[in-house]
């Protein structure tokens, strides 16, 4: 297998606090590869610099084999790597449609054109059926509760087809119902071939989804491997319990 | 286009081109000749602080801007039958425009209350130039345009007219905005500007290009008031009422909505303009502005439009939950608490 994402020796200081520390790892097309560390460890931090809402102070990010010595969020989504936040963030005031037809990713000469056209309506049309969106896709997202609103965020950015989601805590805040049903939704866009680089807290849903797992502590990468293997690390251990 | 909308439209142009027809008294069509100038402001003004959520203060001088070339170009030129002024419009709301670009990029690298206060000085800048570049604006003695030709009786109307067709402009532009992936970016710009960049939203040039109209349209009106008034001074050209004119009118009426900057002018344009005559020699009007101002934040935060819609879709909803609800909000209610 072959690294879809490389991460090459990112640094980023705030203030005194170097968040993220030299921290290096690979992503390998076709992998659940889970971004896993204790709070504050620069997870989310990673998460920006790779898709440069955030200016790393040193590193390369290498994606799909082309180099991104300052990477912008939009060219990396128009390249094929989307990311989603923590907070679920959607635009209120738009409808579900909306939602969806606003994230696909359209060349800019498509700024002209109807707003939703037939094709926006059809394959928009799929994703609301496969999430399960359809009694809610005429409604402002403002109406949707927060776990709708974390399957619609998602939803949304599998609009422009990337080959790399990346995702912020995809079940933090959700009830257990949900966080199956988006289990589900990773293991079925995985099946059809989506890279996937999750950041997340709930260990039992990194053990049954994620193969490897990275370890971050203190902006650094600690540990990478199997699941089980990274589980049974005493440099992880030691890392989530302190010495 | 639905049908009623049709309509409507039909309507609202209608009554415009017959209203000259209606009211003969100069006292009358000068009030509506500065409604349908703040009409074609606000119009312009909702294209970028409405849709794309960037509050300009400055377009004043983008007004100004546009009546001092306008001044300038006839000073040079024959003004012919009284209609070459209009004709080159176009062209002076290009030249503003084409100026205004890179102002727009660089002030549109701040946002909301930065970007208001960044825009509010570049209008004291263009306010500053204009009283400053005498052999060009003539400085506070002022600049002129040769008076129109038209005959007393009804000399309005042409201006009366133009700026109805530039309101009708704006509002068409507005209308295709609406409509087209333009559009939609720009709302997701206005509601959360960094996640649309992470979905591909092309924010830069969707930002520039409202930006642009609205300043195209906004040097249009300029000029055709520099021509109206035909002597303009720095300080009524470039003017921070002008800039809360538009901006209140389209706070008033609704923002981000194709009714609203109209509706709010219509509403606020002749008060201020009998207000202005009734307690002018006083300034109190200023007061009586400012007033309106608070009344509309306190009881009108969103605008009339966005308030009267938000009002149809909860009553649509009830409605529709007492009716049995098929697959309407009911099931959106019973899926949000399973969700959540």
């Amino acid at each position: 297998m072959s690294a879809l994402l490389e991460v090459r020796h990112l640094r980023k200081r705030f203030g005194g606090i170097a968040a993220v520390d030299d921290c290096s790892f690979e992503v390998d097309q076709g992998t659940v590869t889970a971004l896993i560390g204790p709070n504050g460890s620069g997870k989310t931090t990673v998460f920006n610099l790779i898709t440069g809402y955030v200016a790393a102070d040193a590193g390369d990010v290498v994606f799909n084999g082309r180099r991104y010595p300052r990477p912008t969020p939009g060219r990396l989504c128009h390249d094929g790597l989307v990311r989603t936040f923590q907070q679920a963030r959607v635009f209120p005031a738009l409808t579900v449609l909306d939602n969806l037809v606003a994230a696909a990713a359209h060349p800019w000469w498509a700024l002209a054109s109807p707003r939703v056209s037939r094709a926006d309506r059809a394959t928009a049309g799929e994703l609301i059926v496969e999430f399960g969106l359809g009694k809610v896709a005429d409604l402002p997202a403002s109406q949707l509760s927060y776990g709708q609103r974390k399957l619609l965020e998602f939803a949304a950015v599998l609009m422009s087809e990337p080959k790399l989601v990346l995702l912020d805590e995809p079940t933090a805040g959700v009830n257990p119902n949900l966080v199956a049903t988006m289990e589900r939704h990773i293991r079925e866009r995985h099946a059809k071939g989506i890279t996937f680089l999750v950041v997340e807290h709930d260990m039992n849903v990194v053990m049954r989804l994620c193969d490897p797992v990275i370890v971050l502590d203190h902006g650094a990468t600690i540990a990478r491997g199997a699941p089980a293997a990274v589980q049974a690390n005493p440099a992880v251990l030691d890392a989530y319990l302190g010495e | 286009m639905t049908t009623p909308g049709v309509i409507r439209g039909g309507v609202f142009v209608a009554l415009v081109a017959c209203f000259p027809f209606v009211a003969h008294q100069h006292w009358v069509m000068n009030i509506a000749v500065f409604t349908l100038m703040y009409a074609a402001l606000s119009v312009a003004w909702n294209l970028v602080g409405g849709y794309a959520g960037y509050p300009s203060l400055g377009h004043a001088a983008f007004f100004g801007a546009g009546a001092y070339i306008e001044a300038i170009w006839f000073n040079h030129h024959g003004i012919g039958s009284g209609y070459v002024p209009f004709i080159v419009l176009p062209v002076v709301g290009l030249v503003v425009m084409i100026a205004a670009i890179p102002v727009g990029w660089i002030a549109m690298r701040t946002r909301s209350d930065v970007f208001a206060i960044v825009t509010i000085t570049l209008l004291f800048v263009v306010q500053t130039l204009a009283f400053n570049l005498r052999s060009l604006t003539g400085g506070s003695q002022g600049a002129s345009i040769h008076p129109a030709p038209f005959i007393l009786a009804t000399f309005e109307r042409p201006f009366y007219y133009v700026l109805a067709a530039l309101m009708v402009a704006g509002m068409a532009i507005t209308f295709l905005t609406a409509r087209s992936k333009f559009g939609l970016s720009l709302l997701t710009i206005r509601a959360d500007e960094d996640k649309a960049r992470g979905i591909g939203v092309h924010v830069t040039a969707a930002k520039l290009t409202s930006f642009s109209l609205s300043v195209w349209l906004t040097a249009m009106v300029g000029a055709v008031w520099a021509y109206y008034e035909s002597f303009i001074y720095p300080q009524f050209a470039v003017d921070p009422l002008v800039t809360i004119g538009m901006v209140l009118m389209t706070f008033l009426g609704g923002r981000a909505t194709l009714w609203g900057p109209v509706l709010g002018a219509v509403i606020l344009a002749p008060a201020q303009q009998y207000l202005a005559y009734t307690y002018g020699a006083s300034r109190l009007y200023l007061l009586a502005y400012a007033a309106v101002f608070l009344i509309i934040m306190v009881f009108l935060p969103r605008g009339i439009i966005p308030s009267i819609n938000e009002w149809r879709f909860a009553r649509a909803h009830a409605v529709r939950a007492r009716a049995g609800d098929a697959d309407g909000a009911g099931d959106a209610n019973r899926l949000q608490q399973v969700a959540s």
